[in-house]
């Protein structure tokens, strides 16, 4: 019962909260450049306003068009309910398995590329090409940086994970733990799209990854696009707080307080995370995008050395 | 020590080690290279110290303390000082590219790790059991030697076989005689110093250090 209400609050929280989140990184960035801000529940009010325009699509789309965005917001919500955030209980805790989060990731994706191929546009097919080249190198190093984490688990359940690493919370420090934690917050970064691999902000550039896919969508469609891309980020950052920062999460026998401890966390911990990678951006800038499979590659080495080393210093 | 501690400590130590070297590759800015083989010195001189600790030996704490001071700070300081004195900062145009370089070094910590298993089994203890590390690092110092074109950049290849070297004996033997240790640091610093006169002179008599560039001969 906990774990259900576990799941259900997990959903709740990153559906609402995500808008929230991109609200807050805005809201930092713009207080570092010396600007005033729009404040923290601005995408919450561009969503509103976005989903109270009349769906328009492009002359010659197809059903691929139409449906990519809610295949793109449906996974998120899947991975959202599955991956251990608030609790490691959750009740579709046989699917949180490594491979099929990250299958279901990678679906959203390969949903949204396919969804800017459809417009037949220059800018749709360019963005859809770099956005499948990011993901055929990110992929991987998601697999293999939380395998490594899995070796000594020995278990590829993501809850298992999480809770071993919650009993012994020394295994964080060590250079497994280091190795794959660097990788992923690399990849992390580039799956969500932000600066140094793609600037979020921008429609303006030749470079753009993630903007030049979604050109073509307006109305409630671009609503949930930019919805399911919030929540993306926040379950990203949400798992990697709970791979390499496991506390608060409620584990096995614990009761609703404990689950509402665990809320607390994820709002702290994705919140802290959040500020951290919005005041990083104001110092960055975005790589050229030939120097982008370099950093994807190193942040793929060192997850192959994050494996290599859990078998070497075990 | 506790075995709770040390091993840990251990492993900490040994993942910097290797971090910071396979790191060399992914950088081109030369003065980065240089801190990143400073910090790799620093790991190499808190490896020895941990081993010295775990051994409760003073001899090989001191001499943590001496191979750290010598790869942390002293080496570096004269890279920096053959640096300011050219003005190439970058490693332009390495013969493999910056992808290419980490994908080898991954296959080459693989190798590294086959390579050293029967080493491993012989004394299978914390200590031996990072010795693939070592290797993995040995490995890489090489592969920069081999592939980068500045001058610099191959003494930096060079040196981190000398660290995966001696991180190797330390880690095997748990102790190298004083004497032994002493003739292998006193060979390094000379060996540095006399790669830093011939840089400038290369400098001075070709205007660069791009090493490739000085297969021909001239009239």
């Amino acid at each position: 019962m906990t774990g259900l209400i576990g799941a259900v609050s997990q959903v709740v929280l990153v559906a609402v909260g995500s808008p929230l989140l991109a609200g807050l990184m805005r809201q930092v960035r713009a207080r570092l450049e010396g600007r005033a801000g729009a404040g923290v529940a601005q995408p919450w009010r561009d969503l509103r306003k976005l989903a109270r325009k009349e769906p328009i699509t492009p002359h010659g789309t197809g059903w691929v068009f139409r449906l990519a965005p809610l295949v793109l917001a449906g996974t998120v919500l899947v991975v959202a309910a599955v991956v251990p955030l608030v609790t490691t209980l959750s009740p579709m805790d046989g699917v949180a398995d490594l491979f099929a989060v990250t299958a279901l990731l990678a679906l959203g994706s390969v949903a949204l590329a396919l969804g800017g191929l459809d417009t037949g546009t220059a800018f749709g097919g360019m963005g859809a090409s770099r956005e499948v080249t990011v993901m055929a190198l990110v992929e991987p190093t998601i697999l293999l940086s939380v395998f490594a984490l899995s070796v000594r688990v020995g278990s590829t359940n993501l809850g298992a994970i999480v809770t071993s690493a919650v009993h012994d919370p020394l295994e964080v420090i060590s250079p497994v733990s280091l190795l794959a934690a660097v990788a992923l917050a690399v990849v992390t970064i580039a799956e969500t799209g932000r600066i140094p691999v793609d600037n979020p902000s921008t429609h303006l550039e030749l470079t753009m990854i993630h903007e030049a896919m979604i050109l073509e969508y307006s109305g409630p469609d671009l609503a949930l696009i930019e919805w399911a891309s919030a929540m993306r980020l926040s379950v990203l950052l949400g798992l990697l707080a709970s791979l390499f920062a496991p506390w608060g999460i409620a584990t096995a026998g614990a009761g609703l307080a404990a689950v509402v401890l665990g809320m607390a966390a994820l709002v702290i911990k994705v919140a802290a995370l959040g500020v951290l990678l919005a005041a990083g951006e104001v110092f960055m800038a975005k790589l050229r995008l030939f120097r982008i499979p370099e950093l994807l590659a190193g942040s793929f080495m060192l997850a192959l050395l994050a494996v290599a080393a859990s078998f070497f210093l075990a | 020590m506790t075995d709770s501690v040390y091993v840990p400590l251990l492993d900490l130590a040994c993942g910097a080690f290797l971090l910071t070297g396979v790191l060399v590759l992914w950088r081109r800015d030369l003065a980065a290279i240089v801190r990143l083989f400073a910090v790799q010195g620093a790991d190499l001189g808190a490896l020895v110290i941990v081993l010295g600790l775990h051994k409760g030996s003073a001899e090989l704490m001191i001499a943590g303390v001496a191979v750290g001071g010598l790869r942390a700070g002293l080496l570096p300081c004269l890279m920096r000082r053959a640096l300011m004195a050219g003005g190439e900062g970058r490693e332009t145009k390495p013969l493999v590219n910056v992808a290419g370089s980490l994908l080898v070094a991954a296959v080459l910590a693989m190798v590294a790790y086959a390579v050293s298993q029967p080493l491993v089994r012989l004394t299978p203890t914390p200590a031996t059991q990072a010795v693939p590390v070592a290797l993995t690092v040995l490995l890489v110092g090489f592969f920069v030697l081999v592939t980068r074109r500045r001058a610099l950049s191959q003494v930096v290849g060079f040196l981190l076989m000398d660290n995966a070297i001696t991180a190797t004996a330390f880690l095997t033997t748990s102790g190298v005689p004083m004497v032994v240790e002493l003739g292998v640091s006193l060979d390094i610093l000379l060996a540095v110093l006399v790669l830093q006169v011939l840089t400038t002179r290369m400098r001075a008599a070709f205007g660069g250090t791009d090493l490739d560039e000085l297969r021909e001969l001239r009239d």
